[in-house]
C-alpha cells in the first residue's frame, strides 16, 4: 500500500526513523536504575536456598550491627500491616515475605535496607535464617497423586495441589469425530518453563513523601495504570489512596511479559519507603531475575488430531497439565485461566475440538505469564502446528499440501472457529505460497532427497500460524475486573504542535514513533511536531498497558478515533474560517479545502491556531480529544514460516541454514519497525526452540539460574532472518492494523521443530520436545544407529 | 573498608577518587561519575550491557574493579559523540534500526568501537562473532550487523 502522506509528514507506511533513538544512542535513556534521589536507600533481598521449608527463625542481629544497615524487614514486620500476602492478577494469593514457610528456591525471605547497595548486600550475607526442610514437589503430575504433600497449607480446606479445571469446546462432537476418523495421531508435547530474560532486570525506586502523603514509584512495569490501582486496592487499608499514588514507568529495557506482574520486591520497597519516608531503590540482579521472577509456558500437553486419509482434518482433542508453581500468578484475562489456549485449532477449518487444562501447584516460582505472546497462544500454535506436521508425515503427504488443504479459505472470513473465536480476516494460502516461493520449496525438497540418499541430515519445517491479539472486547476481557480497553489523549497546541499520551507503555516497540505516525496519517501534522508520552499515571489517560501485542490493536485504534474527533472539530473551524458549509469541505492530508476550489483551504496548522484565537462562536475553544477504545473483536495476525536445518550427525547440532518468515499483520504503520519486531520475535522463537529451558532437580534447585546455563541466543547462533509480508487488513480496526510484536515468537518454534523432525523422520523420530539441544539429537541419532 | 585513591581518564576528562577496593568499575562510572549510559544486565560477563573501552580494548565493566582502571583511559557511550556529531556507529544504529529498547545498545556500540579499530572491513560473520558477548533480546541482531557495516563503510570513507 502506497503511503497517503509525504515522507516529511511521515504517516502510515513510511519507515520513519525512530524518535526515541537519539537519547538511547547517546546513553541518555532514563531506565529505573538511572533514577537517583537525594537520601535514597538501597534494598536487597535475602532469598531461600530451599524449595520448601519451614522458617524456624530469622536472626537479624549481625546484619543490623553493620554500619549503614538501617533495617531488616521480615514477613512478621509486614504481617502487622496485613501486607505479608498479596493477591495475584488471577485472584490467587502470593507471599510478599513469608511468615511460616517458603515455597520455592530463591523466594524472598527478608529484606535489608541500607545506605548503599554494597552495604545492603553485606547485610543480606549477615542475616541468619534457620530452616526446617519440607518434602519438595517439582513434577506437576506427581503433585496430583493422592499421597502428594499438600503445598498450600495456608488455604484452609485445601486437600490437594489442584488449582482449577477448565475446558472448552464440544466434547461429544469431538469424540464422535475421533470415532469416525480414518486416521488419528496422538502426541505428548512438553513446552518447558522459560524466562523472558529482558536485558534490563526488574526494579523500582519508591518514594513516599510523609508530608504530602504522596507515593511516587518509578518501576519496570508494562502496565503502570493497572499497577496503581492494584497498589491502592492492596494497601488502601494502610492509607495509600489512589489519587496520591503516581506510577512512573520510565524507559524500559525490554518487557516481553515479564514486567506485567507485581513482584514482592516492589511491594517491600514501597513498604520500606512508607515506613522510613525516604526513597528506596530495589534492583534485582540477573540470578534473582532468572530464579524468582514469573516464568512462562510449562505446559504438559497430550494432543490428538483426527482426519481422513485424503488429508482433510476433522477434530482436535487436547488435555493439558499446567504447572503454575506455588501460586497462580499468571497475567491472563480473568475469564480465561488458560489464557487464549483455545485458539489451538489454528489456521485450520476443523469441525470440532475440545480442550481441557488443569492448573497445578508445585514448589517453583509463580507464573504462567507470557513470553512475548498473547496469553498462551504460543502453546496453542506449537501444538496444532506439530500435530498438523505429524499427520502429514503419517499420511506420507507433503506438509505444505496438507496445510493448503485444510486452511480456512479467504471467503470464509469472518470465520467462527470450532472453539468459538471469530477470526477477523486472513489469507493463509497466499502467505504459505509466498514463503514457499521465497525459500524455493520444490528445489529444497529435491536437495533433501539427494542428501538423504547420501546419508546427510537436512529438514524443512513449516509453521502456518494464526495469532490472536489485541485484548480485548470488554464483554469477555478484564484483569481483576478492569476492562481491557486502552486510551489516547491528544492535545493540539496553538502553534500546530501536538502532545499525545497513551495508556500503554513501550518497552522498545517504538511507540513514540508509531503513534506519532498514526496522528500524522489522520491529521497531517508532521511526525517531527508530535510528542508522544506514556508511562506516567499522573499525566497519561488510564489504560491496561502494553503486552499481548495489544498496543496497536487497542491504543492505536484509540489514537485514530481521538484524531477523528479532532478532525471533526477542525472541520467546523475550517468551515467557519472559509465561510463554507462543513459538507462542502474536503480533506487531504494536512488541510481542508472547498470542493472544486482547492486554493480556498485552511491547513491543520491554521486551524490549530484558530482553535485558540478565533474559534467559531458558540463552540468550545481548544483542539483536544480523548478516546477510550473498547475493541469490538480481537485481531488475528497470521503468517507462514519455513525453516531449513542441517544436522551434524557427529555432534547432533542443529544449524538453522535458512528461515523465511512471511507475516501478515494487516495494514502496516512503519515497515522498518515491523521488520525489526519480526527479527526480534524470531530470535525469541529460536531461543526456546533450541536453547532455553529452566529446569529443577528433585530438590527443587533451579538448574539454569544465570546466563552461564540459561542460553539466550547470541548473534552467532541467530540466522540471517529472511522476511516478507502479505497485507490482509483487519476489517474492524480503524486503521486495518492487527499487531505484530509477538507473531514471530509464537510461530517460529514449531517451524524449527518441524524441520528437525522432518530431517529425522526416516530414522523413526516422531517428536522432540523443545529445546532441541544437541545432546537430545545426539542421543536420538545414536539410538537409531547413526554413526557420526 | 579502607579506601584507595585512583586516577583515571574517562571520555577525556581526568578524575581522581577515593574508593573501596571492591567497587565495581560499572558502579564507579554510573554512580560516582553519573555516567548512566553504561548498563548492568547480568553480573556474570555474559550480556555485555556494561561494555566500555579501556585503553582501546572492550571490557565488561561489571566484572572489573574500579581500582583496576587506575591510570587508564576509558571511553563510555557518553564519549562517542564528538562536537555534536554522532559517531558512525551511533549513526549506523539509527539508520539501520539497530536498537529497540536501547538497553543493550551502549554495550553494542562500545564493542563496535574497539572491534572496528582492529577490522574496518569486516564480514558479517566476523561481526557476529565480535558481538557474541553482547546479548540483545529485541533486535535479532540482523540490523545490528547492518549497523556495524554502515559504520565501517562510513569510517572507511572518512579515512578512519
Amino acid at each position: 500500500m502506497a503511503p497517503k502522506t509525504s515522507p516529511e509528514i511521515g504517516g502510515m507506511g513510511h519507515s520513519v526513523k525512530r524518535k526515541e533513538d537519539p537519547r538511547f544512542l547517546r546513553g541518555q535513556g532514563n531506565y529505573v536504575d538511572d533514577v537517583v534521589l537525594p537520601g535514597m536507600l538501597y534494598l536487597d533481598i535475602v532469598r531461600s536456598p530451599y524449595a520448601h521449608a519451614t522458617i524456624k527463625s530469622i536472626d537479624t542481629s549481625k546484619a543490623l550491627a553493620i554500619p549503614g544497615v538501617l533495617a531488616v524487614i521480615t514477613g512478621k514486620d509486614l504481617e502487622k500491616y496485613n501486607l505479608h500476602w498479596m493477591p495475584t492478577l488471577m485472584s490467587d494469593t502470593q507471599m510478599v515475605l513469608p511468615v511460616e514457610k517458603v515455597m520455592y528456591q530463591a523466594q524472598e525471605v527478608a529484606a535489608v535496607l541500607a545506605t548503599d547497595r554494597y552495604i545492603a548486600a553485606d547485610g543480606v550475607e549477615a542475616v541468619e535464617v534457620d530452616y526446617d526442610p519440607l518434602p519438595v514437589v517439582v513434577d506437576p503430575k506427581k503433585a496430583l497423586l493422592p499421597d502428594a504433600p499438600v503445598l498450600r497449607t495456608d488455604k484452609k480446606d485445601k486437600k490437594d495441589n489442584h488449582i482449577w479445571h477448565w475446558e472448552w469446546g464440544n466434547r461429544e462432537a469431538t469424540d464422535q469425530l475421533f470415532r469416525d476418523a480414518e486416521v488419528t495421531v496422538k502426541q505428548d508435547i512438553y513446552i518447558p518453563r522459560i524466562h523472558v530474560s529482558s536485558i534490563e532486570t526488574c526494579g523500582c525506586v519508591a518514594h513516599f513523601d510523609k508530608v504530602t502523603g504522596k507515593l511516587k514509584v518509578w518501576m519496570t512495569t508494562q502496565a503502570p495504570h493497572a499497577i496503581r490501582t492494584v497498589f491502592a486496592l492492596v494497601a488502601g487499608h494502610v492509607g495509600l489512596s489512589e489519587e496520591k499514588i503516581q506510577i512512573i514507568s520510565p524507559d524500559i529495557g525490554g518487557g516481553f511479559g515479564g514486567k506485567v506482574p507485581v513482584y514482592p520486591g516492589y511491594v517491600i520497597a514501597v513498604a520500606a519507603s512508607v515506613l522510613t519516608g525516604k526513597p528506596v531503590k530495589w534492583i534485582e540482579d540477573r540470578m534473582e531475575n532468572l530464579q524468582a521472577d514469573s516464568f512462562a509456558r510449562d505446559y504438559h500437553i497430550t494432543a490428538e488430531l483426527a482426519g481422513n486419509k485424503d488429508g482433510k482434518l476433522t477434530a482436535l482433542r487436547i488435555k493439558t497439565i499446567a504447572d503454575h508453581g506455588y501460586t497462580d500468578a499468571a497475567a491472563n484475562p480473568s475469564k480465561f485461566p488458560a489464557g487464549l489456549f483455545h485458539v489451538c485449532t489454528g489456521s485450520y477449518d476443523l469441525k470440532a475440538a475440545h480442550v481441557e487444562v488443569d492448573g497445578v501447584y508445585t514448589n517453583k516460582p509463580p507464573g504462567g505469564i507470557a513470553y512475548r505472546c498473547s496469553f498462551r497462544v504460543t502453546e496453542a500454535v506449537h501444538t496444532i502446528e506439530r500435530m498438523a506436521d505429524l499427520m502429514a508425515h503419517e499420511l506420507n503427504m507433503d506438509a505444505a499440501e496438507l496445510r493448503m488443504k485444510n486452511f480456512i479459505k479467504p471467503e470464509q472470513f469472518p470465520y467462527k472457529s470450532a472453539l468459538d473465536w471469530e477470526y477477523d480476516s486472513g489469507n493463509y494460502g497466499a502467505a504459505l505460497q509466498l514463503a514457499m516461493d521465497k525459500v524455493g520449496y520444490a528445489e529444497l525438497r529435491k536437495e533433501q532427497a539427494e542428501k538423504r540418499a547420501r546419508g546427510e541430515l537436512m529438514g524443512i519445517g513449516i509453521s502456518s500460524f494464526t495469532e490472536i491479539v489485541g485484548a480485548g472486547p470488554s464483554k469477555h476481557f478484564d484483569i481483576l475486573g478492569l476492562k481491557m480497553f486502552d486510551s489516547a489523549e491528544i492535545r493540539v497546541h496553538p502553534t500546530g504542535k501536538v502532545i499525545a499520551r497513551f495508556g500503554t507503555k513501550s518497552q522498545g516497540q517504538g511507540h513514540e514513533t508509531t503513534y506519532a505516525q498514526i496522528i500524522a496519517e489522520e491529521l497531517g501534522f508532521p511526525v517531527a511536531n508530535i510528542l508522544v508520552e506514556e508511562g506516567d499515571t499522573d499525566t497519561a489517560p488510564y489504560g491496561l498497558g502494553t503486552y499481548a501485542s495489544r498496543s496497536t490493536p487497542v491504543a492505536g485504534a484509540a489514537c485514530a478515533i481521538a484524531c477523528r474527533k479532532i478532525k471533526d472539530k477542525a472541520r467546523k473551524i475550517a468551515a467557519y474560517l472559509l465561510e463554507a458549509h462543513e459538507e462542502d469541505l474536503e480533506w487531504e492530508p494536512g488541510k481542508f479545502f472547498v470542493k472544486g476550489s482547492p486554493d480556498r483551504a485552511k491547513t491543520i496548522q491554521e486551524i490549530s491556531l484558530a482553535a485558540y484565537t478565533n474559534h467559531p462562536p458558540g463552540t468550545e475553544a481548544g483542539l483536544e480529544a480523548v478516546n477510550y477504545y473498547d475493541p469490538p473483536n480481537l485481531t488475528y495476525p497470521f503468517g507462514s514460516y519455513i525453516c531449513v536445518v542441517d544436522i551434524d550427525k557427529g555432534t547432533g547440532e542443529v544449524k538453522v541454514r535458512r528461515f523465511v518468515a512471511i507475516d501478515d499483520c494487516g495494514n502496516i504503520i512503519n515497515p522498518m519497525i515491523v521488520e525489526g519486531q519480526i527479527h526480534g520475535g524470531l530470535t525469541m522463537g529460536l531461543g526456546p526452540a533450541l536453547y532455553e529451558e529452566i529446569q529443577y532437580d528433585e530438590s527443587g534447585n533451579c538448574l539454569q539460574g544465570s546466563f552461564m546455563n540459561y542460553l539466550v541466543p547470541t548473534a552467532v547462533e541467530t540466522p540471517n532472518w529472511e522476511t516478507g509480508n502479505t497485507v490482509t487488513p483487519s476489517p474492524h480496526h480503524p486503521l486495518g492494523a492487527k499487531g505484530v510484536g509477538e507473531s514471530a515468537t509464537v510461530g517460529a518454534p514449531a517451524a524449527i521443530v518441524n524441520a528437525v523432525v522432518d530431517a529425522l523422520w526416516h530414522l523413526g523420530v516422531r517428536h522432540i520436545d523443545i529445546p532441541i539441544t544437541s545432546a537430545k539429537v545426539w542421543k536420538l541419532l545414536r539410538e537409531a544407529g547413526v554413526r557420526g | 573498608m579502607d579506601k584507595v585513591p585512583i586516577k583515571l581518564s574517562v571520555n577525556g576528562v581526568e578524575h581522581s577518587a577515593e574508593i573501596e577496593p571492591r567497587l565495581l568499575l560499572v558502579h564507579f562510572l554510573r554512580e560516582n561519575l553519573g555516567l548512566t549510559g553504561t548498563h548492568i544486565g547480568c553480573d556474570t560477563s555474559h550480556c555485555g550491557a556494561c561494555t566500555v573501552v579501556v585503553d582501546g580494548r572492550a571490557i565488561k565493566s561489571c566484572t572489573a574493579f574500579a581500582v583496576q582502571a587506575d591510570g587508564r583511559s576509558i571511553t563510555t557511550v557518553e564519549g562517542l559523540e564528538q562536537d555534536g556529531k554522532l559517531h558512525p556507529l551511533q549513526d549506523g544504529f539509527f539508520q539501520e534500526h539497530g536498537l529497540q529498547c536501547g538497553y543493550c545498545t551502549p554495550g553494542m556500540l562500545m564493542t563496535g568501537l574497539a572491534f572496528l579499530k582492529t577490522n574496518n572491513s569486516p564480514t558479517d560473520d566476523e561481526i557476529r562473532h565480535a558481538i557474541s558477548g553482547n546479548l540483545c533480546r529485541c533486535t535479532g541482531y540482523v540490523n545490528i550487523v547492518k549497523a556495524y557495516q554502515y559504520a565501517a563503510q562510513k569510517m572507511r570513507d572518512g579515512g578512519e
